[in-house]
């Protein structure tokens, strides 16, 4: 018994600290959730059982009535369903993200295996567009949308996050296609491949991974977008989801127990990829750190 | 990659294909370059240059005022306050989430179970939007009211017996914008996790070893070794967390708008406030500028030192 004294407090020396980094870390998970928290129990909490003394309070009973209020709206009470607005925000990221995913990857290509005198600088000056203040371009955006009649359609919203993605999609692929290895494209190059031969043999084959990075990244931040969205599109009808939440959520009428509802099927999309392509998530995000 | 470079283009020049090839080069870059400098650097162009103008109604007046603009805005209180708000929001944001995404690294670099899970916990808020956020945040930290009683974390704070901890949150002029940095902390601070344990994992454990076997302890191996190591980590996450606190917008929207007394008001709402309901383009663009300029100045210096640097390995 004694002998095993020293023993046991060793481990229990070495085992009282790794207690406490438990504790920490299970309180902060606990911060972390505290949102998410709310927004479950109360989307599934009935009408009649929300109120603000008991917020914190599990639901006595499964009920989806903010869910559909959220989704469908209430013609009664004077307002729309967020379930038009999901489907503009999937018309309009969906496309958004191939197109800038597709230049991007033109890009890149270019700017990693075909450098040229200045391509360097070329680089540098396009990546200064993914962090400008988009208030400094708002102005001019508005008066071109309208000159091109995309004002206040999700094709006028495509359009312009196709070309706000182009920084952060060119700086993804450029630094993926550093990996691939040069001597594949010199013997191509050797066979009589040419820059496009050669791009859409070998690179753009390769290129999958990439393309997944490039598209779970662009995909979220032009779901998540708000700015261009209140910007552009100034009908309900056509907004995109943040857009439309924002407005459900300033408004007095509504209860907010329907805002916790709408504001989980906002960020439902996003969430998912997350949960299912994690990994491609955290590649882009630290591609997005400029040192990927 | 030079060496890369070199081979390619030697076969190439001596079939004569490098000048097509090159040509096409340009081709597939081309809708993106022109793109960008035509909607990020001629759309500066355009702002800056409106910033100067008279243009303060809907129809545009391109008669130029020279800094009157500017000197009207720097005289305006909101702008001072948002001037103010900024620099609190930046510092107070950095702070936090630096020191939080440290620590959170150093306890899930302790071999600890159920790391994956935990790293998605604290990571999980980036894949939402600032809308989100700001929606459910309104609501945890809304102050109630006497009829109603508390409600969020203030009703929290009653029921596990901290009233001390009640407060009156974005309602409060002295709190406002403190108030908008926890939601903001709430939603980046997993990002800064995620870098530095990047950077840790990176960093071989031979070096760690080393300093144990001189006799370091954890907390002055994690002090002298690895967060010197990770100063370039610092230094990526203050440009990206700086340039997004100057840019903040959509978390105050949702939140807090500009607040009691515009005590969580800032430059990027004040922009959209004057421009798009107000119709003052004027004044507007001259808000866009000046964020712009502050932005830049972060920025450049980074741009020109890691495309450098990089250019160097």
């Amino acid at each position: 018994m004694t002998a095993q004294n020293p023993a046991r407090q060793k481990s229990l020396a070495s085992h009282l600290p790794r207690a406490i980094i438990y504790l920490i870390l299970i309180a902060f998970a606990v911060f972390y959730l505290l949102p998410v928290y709310v927004l479950l129990i109360t989307g599934m909490k009935g009408y009649t059982e929300v109120s603000l003394h008991s917020m914190w309070d599990l639901p006595r009973a499964f009920a989806f009535d903010s869910f559909a209020k959220a989704w469908f709206g209430s013609p009664a009470e004077g307002f729309r369903g967020l379930g038009d607005n999901f489907w503009n925000s999937i018309q309009l990221a969906i496309p958004a993200t191939i197109f800038s995913a597709m230049l991007g990857s033109m890009n890149g290509y270019v700017l990693s295996k075909w450098k040229f005198k200045g391509s360097n600088t070329l680089f540098m000056l396009l990546l200064f567009g993914m962090f400008i203040p988009y208030q400094s371009i708002l102005i001019p955006l508005v008066l071109l949308v309208q000159k091109m009649g995309l004002y206040g359609t999700i094709p006028g919203l495509i359009f312009v996050h196709t070309v706000y993605g182009i920084p952060i999609t060119t700086l993804i692929f450029r630094n993926y296609y550093a990996t691939v290895p040069s001597e594949l494209i010199e013997a191509a190059g050797m066979d009589g491949a040419g820059i496009l031969g050669i791009y859409w043999h070998i690179m753009f084959p390769l290129s999958l991974p990439g393309f997944v990075v490039v598209m779970i990244w662009q995909f979220q931040s032009v779901w998540n977008d708000f700015l261009f969205g209140v910007i552009i599109t100034s009908r309900p009808a056509v907004q995109p989801i943040t857009v439309a939440l924002n407005n459900l959520a300033g408004s007095y009428i509504v209860e907010w127990n329907v805002q916790m509802a709408g504001s989980l099927l906002a960020a439902l999309p996003t969430m998912l990829i997350f949960i299912f392509l994690g990994r491609y998530f955290m590649r882009g995000l630290l591609a997005g750190s400029l040192k990927g | 990659m030079s060496m890369a470079q070199a081979s390619i283009a030697a076969p190439r020049k001596s079939k004569g294909w490098l000048k097509t090839d090159r040509l096409l080069a340009f081709v597939l870059i081309a809708p993106s370059v022109i793109a960008i400098a035509v909607f990020v650097y001629g759309f500066i162009g355009f702002t800056t240059f409106a910033s100067f103008t008279k243009w303060d109604a809907l129809l545009p007046d391109f008669s130029l005022v020279g800094w009157r603009n500017y000197e009207k805005l720097f005289d305006t209180t909101r702008f001072q306050i948002d001037l103010g708000n900024t620099v609190v929001f930046t510092i107070l944001f950095l702070i936090a989430c630096l020191m939080l995404g440290f620590m959170l690294a150093v306890l899930l670099d302790q071999r600890i179970r159920f790391e994956g899970l935990f790293r998605s916990v604290f990571l999980f808020p980036l894949a939402i939007s600032y809308i989100v956020t700001g929606v459910v945040w309104r609501w945890l930290l809304n102050p109630g009211s006497v009829q109603l009683g508390s409600t969020g974390v203030n009703l929290l704070f009653e029921k596990v017996g901290l009233d001390f901890l009640k407060n009156g949150w974005y309602t409060d002029p002295n709190i406002g914008i403190k108030a908008v940095v926890i939601a903001a902390t709430w939603q980046m601070s997993g990002y800064v996790m995620a870098m530095y344990l990047a950077g840790m994992r990176g960093i071989s454990e031979d070096l760690r070893e080393a300093a144990r076997v001189d006799g370091a302890t954890e907390v002055q191996v994690y002090r002298h070794i690895i967060l010197p190591l990770l100063q370039p980590i610092t230094l990526g996450a203050v440009i990206i967390l700086g340039h997004m606190s100057l840019k903040i917008f959509d978390l105050v929207v949702s939140m807090t708008g500009p607040g009691p007394g515009f005590s969580s008001d800032v430059p990027a709402f004040f922009m959209w406030d004057t421009t798009f309901r107000g119709n003052n383009f004027a004044q507007g663009a001259g808000i866009a500028t000046i964020l712009l300029i502050s932005v830049a100045v972060l920025i450049v210096p980074y741009l020109i030192y890691s495309t450098h640097t990089e250019a160097e390995v």
